[in-house]
């Protein structure tokens, strides 16, 4: 097993990964292998890399990020939790499988989180679960308009 | 929304692609396709803007965003589409929203993510885009993050 990365040991191509590929990934039946070719390595080398960032918590994963709006019904909920059962709160939302994503923030509204589902029945039913397992109420912002921007990352090593 | 097709295609990816050496055959044999009939979806879908971009996710805390705060603004609904446009091109925000308010409690409408990597640096940007903007008149507040409890792609399906 080789030590987790830090942001203070990836190497020039993991920054070339990690900066380059975030957009137009290839869609080729061996799209690793058209990464190396860019990179100059070999497939192997890639995935070992993409494992590893993907490992240490760099890279979330490699894939598609869609429009939450076109795909299904999202909306961003938020919960003010009493200090000491934040944890347990966070991990009550945690647990479902709508929830993708779930912040502290330093405000009276303290978790944040993003609820996706297929329709707006199930988003509904998701949030009412939520507010009878915590016994707290939950605000709802659903999404009105997205200014689709998308500049990904620039990483510095 | 999607059809029956889209639906699978989606759950199919949604995780992520595996890191191996031909993602989309082994995509296809998870929901029953051949790898170009996924590869022909993913195009399909990018096509038609329900795929934003496809690549390198990455997690921003980890790269040395250490301050990333979700600004958000009450502005007069007349103003949202001009005030989206302009944000945009300030070039110093990675996701900007509009979303219903949730009064009494939350007044906002208009939702940036900001990353900086430190807290200095990302209250200099949301000051930026307020005077850049012509929000000065805008109530505001700054919501920086404090612990991420959970991130992962969105699951519809």
């Amino acid at each position: 097993m080789r030590a987790p990365l830090h942001e203070y040991d990836l190497q020039p191509l993991d920054l070339r990964l990690l900066n380059d590929f975030q957009h137009d990934f290839p869609l080729d039946p061996r799209p690793f292998r058209r990464i190396a070719a860019r990179l100059g390595i070999d497939e192997a080398e890639v995935l070992e890399r993409l494992r590893r960032l993907q490992a240490s918590g760099h890279i979330s994963r490699v894939g598609a990020v869609l429009r939450a709006r076109r795909v299904g019904m999202s909306t961003l909920a938020a919960m003010r939790v009493p200090e000491e059962r934040l944890e347990e709160v966070a991990a009550i939302v945690n647990a479902i499988p709508e929830v993708n994503h779930n912040y502290e923030r330093e405000h009276a509204f303290n978790l944040w989180f993003v609820v996706t589902a297929r329709s707006a029945a199930r988003l509904a039913e998701v949030i009412a679960l939520i507010e009878a397992h915590t016994g707290l109420s939950v605000c709802s912002m659903p999404m009105e308009e997205d200014f689709h921007i998308d500049l990904g990352f620039q990483i510095h090593g | 929304m999607l059809d029956e097709r889209e639906q699978r295609l989606v759950a199919g990816f949604q995780n992520g692609f595996p890191l191996v050496e031909r993602p989309f055959e082994a995509i296809g044999q998870a929901i029953g396709l051949d790898e170009a009939d996924v590869l022909d979806g993913l195009r399909m879908l990018k096509e038609k803007e329900i795929i934003k971009r496809i690549g390198v996710v990455v997690h921003h805390h980890e790269l040395g965003y250490h301050a990333n705060a979700m600004v958000v603004w009450d502005v007069p609904d007349a103003r949202t589409r001009e005030i989206g446009e302009r944000i945009r091109a300030t070039g110093l925000v990675s996701l900007c929203y509009l979303r219903r308010r949730c009064p009494p409690h939350w007044p906002y409408n208009l939702y940036c993510m900001i990353h900086g990597r430190d807290r200095e640096e990302t209250a200099q940007r949301a000051e930026l885009i307020t005077q850049g903007c012509d929000m000065q008149s805008c109530a505001r507040e700054i919501l920086f993050s404090r612990r991420r409890f959970k991130q992962c792609g969105a699951r519809y399906f």
